[in-house]
């Protein structure tokens, strides 16, 4: 019995730890990796203007974007005026109420945030935000930046 | 020389590693606190729904204030050559006339404002414009709270409609009816 008890007395105590950073490294690379920046590639130039009267949106999962402006070219270079939604340029404007429709009817509280570029003239946004009406959707943002004096 | 050659074998040559979960730790939270999950902001406007045969109600043109942005984004204020940070006055102005003006509006509730544009106006122009009227409001109603004994609009709000679930009457009271023109027929 007492060599039983001395035997209980000995015990290592410590958690090994040399491993401990590479478990934490391994979860910082874990999140690294899975982090996505950006979910669809931007094909047009959106410099946004800059405003005073700013209203935030919170909930990210009522907003869809709508993207106006120069089509970005191969070699720094910027085309004609384009409009974007999702991952496609549209080609034909008219196409913009089907698919407005179809996200309305999956998130009947849609915003349509509008990020045209400051370059771009009225005519076509206000093309596509004919499309938008007729389609139903009519809450939109048009996104700007914090004007700073 | 004997010497010296012994005491190079001695040195221990290793890295202590006890810290380097620390470093680690400190790396990810430094990650953590500086990641900011940009929040979208922008211009909120509602568009009106799509015209049908009928046309929209008629609107007295007094209570009408008319900007009108051309195609080199200068401005037409009530058929007046105006700039652009003379917007926000005309507009406040117009909104809290009460009726005592004859060119301004007869109340706040039946106040229009509308923007124009032809087809080859700069967005940032419109934006412009528009910036400058939405604070033009901003401001009225921030005064209407100081007016009811808030800090600001803000304050109101978050005090009075989001904790209290009572109407926004500053809103009621103000209600920011900025119109978007139709654009003129394609010819």
């Amino acid at each position: 019995m007492s060599t039983h008890f001395k035997k209980k007395s000995k015990p290592k105590q410590d958690i090994p730890t040399a491993s401990l950073p590479d478990i934490i490294f391994m979860l910082l690379i874990f999140f690294m990796v899975t982090t996505v920046l950006r979910e669809n590639e931007v094909r047009v130039r959106t410099q946004l203007p800059a405003a005073e009267a700013l209203t935030k949106i919170d909930q990210k999962r009522l907003v869809s974007y709508v993207w106006i402006g120069p089509e970005k070219l191969p070699g720094l270079q910027l085309g004609n005026t384009r409009v974007q939604i999702d991952d496609a340029l549209i080609e034909d404007l008219s196409g913009v109420r089907s698919i407005m429709y179809r996200k309305l009817t999956e998130q009947p509280k849609l915003i349509v945030s509008l990020k045209v570029d400051e370059t771009s003239e009225m005519g076509i946004v206000q093309e596509v935000e004919q499309e938008l009406r007729q389609a139903g959707t009519l809450r939109i943002n048009y996104s700007t930046t914090r004007l700073v004096q | 020389m004997a010497g010296l050659l012994k005491k190079k074998k001695k040195r221990e040559s290793e890295i202590p590693t006890a810290s380097m979960a620390d470093i680690a730790f400190l790396l990810l939270i430094f990650f953590l606190v500086t990641t900011t999950i940009n929040v979208d902001t922008g211009i909120g406007m509602v568009l009106p729904p799509p015209l049908d045969e009928q046309d929209p109600p008629p609107v007295r043109e007094r209570n009408m204030l008319k900007i009108l942005v051309n195609e080199v984004g200068q401005l037409l204020l009530e058929d007046n050559p105006s700039a652009v940070n003379l917007v926000r006055d005309e507009v406040k102005k117009h909104v809290t006339n009460n009726g005592v003006d004859p060119n301004y509006a007869e109340s706040p509730t039946k106040a229009i404002i509308s923007i124009k544009t032809s087809s080859q106006t700069p967005y940032s122009a419109y934006i412009d414009v528009l910036d400058e009227t939405w604070m033009a409001y901003f401001e009225i109603w921030d005064s209407e709270a100081r007016r009811l004994g808030f800090q600001n609009y803000a304050h109101y709000v978050n005090e009075v409609v989001e904790t209290q679930d009572r109407p926004n009457e500053v809103r009621e009271r103000f209600p920011a009816a900025i119109s978007i023109a139709e654009p003129d027929p394609q010819n």
